[in-house]
C-alpha cells in the first residue's frame, strides 16, 4: 500500500506512471487477497455470533415461541434452571453417557486399529467394511437397531431367545435403556476412533521399532514406550473429538428413547430441545444450552493442553 | 310478392323463446353458483402441509384447484416428526409464510393462543366470500366443535370463533384379528376389564413376540391422546378441574388414578414387549404382522393395515367401539382432527380463505374419501354417500363402529395452552408406572403438581355450555 501511495504522488513522470499503473493494481489485489480469503470464515463467524449472542441475549428475557413480545427479566432463567431438578438429572445422564461411551469407543477403537495395523488382505477389507457405520446418519443407524432391536418383529429377537434373554427390552425399559444407547453410539462411532488411531499408527517412525526390535523389547514394551507416548497427540485429539460429541449427542437419544422411558435418559441436549420446540420456551432452553456449551469449551480446552503437551514429548520421542 | 308471414314469425318467436329460455336458465345457473371463485385469481399462496393421505389428496387436486379459482399454490410436505417444531417456527416469526397450514386440535390451543391463527367466522358468515353450496352443518358438531374455542383456559371446545375446519378426523377404536377370534370363538370384549383378561391370555397367541393389544407408549404427547385417553374419559375421568379460580390439574383424583393403574396392568401383562418404544407406526405393523391380536388406537390405522396387500393380516380385521369402563356405560371415543387453518399474518387471506374452502368442501371431501383414502372423511352426507359406503363395506364392522360412536365421539382434553407439556410428563410418568414399578397414587400426584405449576398461572373461565350433539 505505501508503494502504492509514493507511486501516485509522484505523477510527474509519465512514462512511470504508465508502468505502475498496473503494478499498483497488482498492489491493490496483494493487499486485499487475505481478507478475500478469509471473507467465508469471516462470514461463517458473523453467522455463527450473531445467533449465539442473540440467545444469549434473549436468555435474560421469557421469551417464547407463543409470543413474539417479551420483557427483560434478568438471571431468572438462569437461577430456576440451577434451582431444577430435572436440569441436574439431565446433567448426571449427559456425563455418564459421554463418559462411557468414550472410553468404550476408545479402548474398542484403539484395540481394532492395532489389530488392523498388519498389511494383509483381511486387514485390507476390514478396514473397509468397519467404517460403513460412519457412512450413514446416526439418526437412521438408530432407527435400524431399533427395528432390529423389536422384541416383536426385530431380527435379533430370535436369537436372544435362543440364548435365554428373550425378555431383554433393549431402549424399551429403564435399566436397558442407557446400554442400548451406549451400544448404537459405540456402533455408528467407533469406526471413527479407528480411522484417526489407523492414521496416527501408520504414521508413525519405523526406526524406534527397529531398535526396540533388535534390542529384544517385548510387545507390551513397545507398545507402552513407544507407540502410546507417539500415538498420544492423536490418541487426545480423538478424544477431544469423542467427548464433545458425545457431551451434546441428540439424534441418537432422541430416536431411540426420546429421553425415556420416564426420564431415564434425558440429556441436557433433549431437555433444552423440549423446552425449546414442543414446549415453546426458547429462553428456558438456551441457559441449558448455554450451560452444555461452556462444559464443553472448558473440558475441550483442558484437553487440548495436554494434546500440546503431548505432541511436544512425540516430538521429542520421535 | 307473396310475404311470408307465418314462417318469419314463427322463426323470430322461436329465436325469442330461445334466448329467453337461455338466458333464465343462465340467470337461473348464476343464482345457484353466485360464488366467485376466481376473486383471489392470480394470488401465489404459500401452504405448509404435513406428510398425510390427506395432504396427499390435496396435492393431486391443486391443478383443478388453480383451474377453478386462478390461484397458485406452492407447498412444502414436512414429515410429521418435525413438522409442528417448523411450522411454530414459522408461525411466530409473523412474516405471513406459509398463508394457510395443516394443524391439529390441540395445536389449536397453542397457536389461536398466541394469535398466529386467522377466525373463520367472519369468512364463513359472509356470503360474498363462502360458497352457498359449502354448507357447514353437514360437519359432524364434535368435528366441527375441534375447531372452535373461546380461547380460555379451562373452557370446553365448541365455544367462541372457529379457528379451523377439518380436513379428516381419527376416532380411537379396537381393531382386532377377526379370522383369529373366529377360528377361536373369542368375544370382542365390552368392557375394560374383558379388555385386560383377553389381552392377558392372548400372550404368545401368534408364536414367539406375539402378544395381545398393541397401544403406544413412547415418552411422548401422542401415547395419551388415542386409547389410554378415550379410556380415561370413558371412565368419567378428568384431565382438570377449576378450583379457587384456578386451572389445577385433577390427575391426582382417585379416578385417574385408578384408570391408570389399570391401563398400566394392561400394558404389563397384555401390551407390546418393548412398549416404551412403540408409536403408532409399530403398533401399526405389529397388528398387521400378526404380532398383537388387537390395536386400540386410530380407527384410520387399523383401516390402512387391511387394505389389500398392506399387511399380512390384510382382509383378515374387523373393528368394534372400544371397550366401556364399566357394563352399560355409553361406547365413544376421543378424537384427533386434521384440519386446515389461515396464518393471522398472511397478507393473501382471501386467496387463503378460498384454498380452505374448496379443501374442505363437499366435493373435494367426498372425491377424497372414495379415491384417495382419506378416511375418516369429517362431513356426514359423504357417510350417507352410497359409494363411500361401499368402499367402508369392504371394512367389517368399521361403518358400524363409526355409527355407534360418533355421538359421543369427541375432544376429551381441557383445552389449554400447555397441553403437550402436560400430555409429554403425563406420558412420562405412564412410562415410570409400568416400567420402573413407580406407585400410581404418588406418580399420579407428582404428576399433577407439575402441571398444575404451569396451568395455575392461567387467566381462566368458568366452563361454558357447549353442543355435543352429532
Amino acid at each position: 500500500m505505501s508503494k502504492l501511495v509514493s507511486l501516485s504522488e509522484h505523477p510527474a513522470s509519465p512514462p512511470k506512471t504508465e508502468l505502475s499503473k498496473p503494478a499498483a493494481k497488482f498492489a491493490k489485489r496483494r493487499a486485499i487477497r487475505p481478507y478475500l480469503i478469509l471473507a467465508p470464515a469471516l462470514l461463517l463467524t458473523v453467522g455463527i455470533l450473531i445467533p449465539f449472542f442473540s440467545a444469549i441475549y434473549l436468555s435474560f428475557t421469557d421469551f417464547t415461541l407463543r409470543s413474539s413480545s417479551y420483557t427483560l427479566i434478568g438471571f431468572d432463567n438462569y437461577t430456576s434452571m440451577f434451582q431444577n431438578p430435572d436440569f441436574w438429572h439431565s446433567l448426571t445422564v449427559t456425563l455418564e453417557y459421554a463418559v462411557i461411551c468414550t472410553t468404550v469407543e476408545m479402548l474398542v477403537g484403539i484395540g481394532i486399529a492395532l489389530l488392523l495395523n498388519e498389511d494383509n488382505p483381511l486387514s485390507r477389507f476390514l478396514r473397509i467394511v468397519l467404517i460403513f457405520p460412519l457412512m450413514i446418519a446416526p439418526v437412521i443407524g438408530t432407527l435400524i437397531w431399533k427395528l432390529m432391536t423389536n422384541p416383536s418383529v426385530g431380527i435379533l429377537a430370535g436369537p436372544m431367545r435362543l440364548i435365554g434373554l428373550g425378555d431383554f427390552k433393549w431402549g424399551a425399559a429403564p435399566d436397558t435403556a442407557m446400554f442400548s444407547l451406549i451400544l448404537v453410539d459405540a456402533w455408528v462411532y467407533t469406526p471413527f476412533v479407528i480411522i484417526l488411531v489407523l492414521a496416527g499408527l501408520r504414521s508413525l517412525p519405523k526406526s524406534p521399532y527397529e531398535a526396540a526390535l533388535i534390542d529384544g523389547g517385548s510387545p507390551w514394551f513397545v507398545f507402552r514406550n513407544l507407540t502410546l507416548p507417539m500415538l498420544a497427540p492423536v490418541l487426545l485429539i480423538t478424544l477431544v473429538f469423542r467427548l464433545m460429541l458425545s457431551l451434546q449427542e441428540f439424534s441418537i437419544i432422541f430416536a431411540l428413547t426420546e429421553g425415556g422411558p420416564g426420564d431415564t435418559t434425558m440429556s441436557l441436549s433433549l431437555l433444552a430441545y423440549n423446552r425449546g420446540f414442543p414446549f415453546y420456551d426458547v429462553a428456558e432452553a438456551i441457559p441449558i444450552m448455554l450451560f452444555l456449551w461452556a462444559a464443553v469449551y472448558l473440558i475441550s480446552f483442558i484437553l487440548i493442553g495436554f494434546w500440546r503437551k503431548a505432541q511436544a514429548r512425540a516430538a521429542g520421542v520421535a | 310478392m307473396k310475404i311470408r308471414f307465418p314462417k318469419v314469425i314463427f322463426i323470430a318467436t322461436s329465436t325469442a323463446a330461445i334466448m329467453l329460455a337461455a338466458g333464465f336458465l343462465r340467470s337461473a345457473r348464476a343464482e345457484d353458483n353466485q360464488f366467485d371463485w376466481k376473486q383471489a385469481s392470480g394470488v401465489k399462496l404459500v401452504v405448509m402441509l404435513n406428510k398425510h393421505p390427506y395432504a396427499d389428496a390435496i396435492i393431486k387436486k391443486l391443478p383443478e384447484f388453480k383451474e377453478l379459482t386462478g390461484i397458485d399454490v406452492e407447498y412444502t410436505e414436512t414429515p410429521e416428526e418435525n413438522y409442528f417444531d417448523k411450522l411454530t417456527t414459522a408461525l411466530a416469526s409473523k412474516n405471513g409464510n406459509p398463508d394457510v397450514f395443516m394443524t391439529g386440535t390441540y395445536q389449536l390451543w397453542d397457536y389461536a393462543t398466541s394469535g398466529y391463527m386467522e377466525p373463520l367466522d367472519q369468512y364463513l358468515n359472509d356470503p360474498a366470500m363462502t360458497n352457498p353450496g359449502y354448507d357447514i352443518k353437514d360437519f359432524f358438531q364434535g368435528v366441527l366443535n375441534g375447531g372452535k374455542w373461546n380461547l380460555k383456559p379451562g373452557s370446553p371446545v365448541g365455544t367462541g370463533q372457529q379457528w379451523a375446519l377439518a380436513l379428516g378426523f381419527e376416532t380411537n377404536i379396537l381393531a382386532y384379528n377377526k379370522k383369529y377370534f373366529d377360528e377361536k370363538g373369542i368375544q370382542v370384549p365390552k368392557t375394560f376389564d374383558e379388555l385386560y383378561d383377553l389381552a392377558k391370555k392372548l400372550k404368545g397367541w401368534n408364536g414367539p413376540g406375539s402378544y395381545g393389544v398393541a397401544v403406544r407408549g413412547t415418552r411422548n404427547w401422542a401415547t395419551i391422546h388415542p386409547g389410554y385417553m378415550t379410556t380415561f374419559s370413558g371412565a368419567g375421568a378428568k384431565d382438570f378441574e377449576i378450583k379457587d379460580g384456578k386451572l389445577v390439574s385433577a390427575l391426582d383424583q382417585p379416578l385417574p388414578v385408578e384408570v391408570t393403574k389399570k391401563w398400566a396392568q394392561l400394558v404389563k401383562d397384555g401390551g407390546p414387549p418393548a412398549w416404551a418404544n412403540y408409536t403408532w407406526y409399530q403398533c401399526g405393523a405389529d397388528f398387521g404382522a400378526g404380532k398383537a391380536a388387537m390395536l386400540y388406537d386410530a380407527d384410520i390405522l387399523g383401516y390402512f393395515q387391511n387394505v389389500p396387500g398392506a399387511s399380512s393380516q390384510a382382509g383378515n380385521i374387523a373393528y368394534a367401539p372400544g371397550p366401556v369402563w364399566k357394563e352399560g356405560d355409553p361406547v365413544g371415543a376421543n378424537e384427533w382432527i386434521w384440519q386446515i387453518a389461515i396464518n393471522s399474518s398472511s397478507k393473501n387471506k382471501k386467496a387463503a380463505w378460498v384454498f380452505t374452502q374448496y379443501f374442505t368442501g363437499k366435493e373435494h371431501g367426498t372425491w377424497a374419501a372414495i379415491d384417495a383414502s382419506v378416511v375418516d372423511p369429517p362431513r356426514k352426507s359423504i357417510w350417507e354417500n352410497k359409494d363411500f359406503q361401499a368402499v367402508m363395506a369392504k371394512m367389517p364392522g368399521y361403518l358400524d363402529t363409526f355409527n355407534a360412536i360418533i355421538g359421543n365421539t369427541s375432544i376429551k382434553f381441557t383445552p389449554q395452552p400447555y397441553f403437550f407439556e402436560s400430555t409429554t410428563e403425563w406420558a412420562a410418568t405412564l412410562q415410570k408406572i409400568v416400567l420402573s414399578g413407580t406407585d400410581p397414587k404418588s406418580a399420579m400426584t407428582d404428576l399433577a403438581k407439575r402441571i398444575t405449576r404451569n396451568t395455575s398461572k392461567l387467566e381462566i373461565s368458568e366452563p361454558t355450555k357447549k353442543t355435543t350433539s352429532r
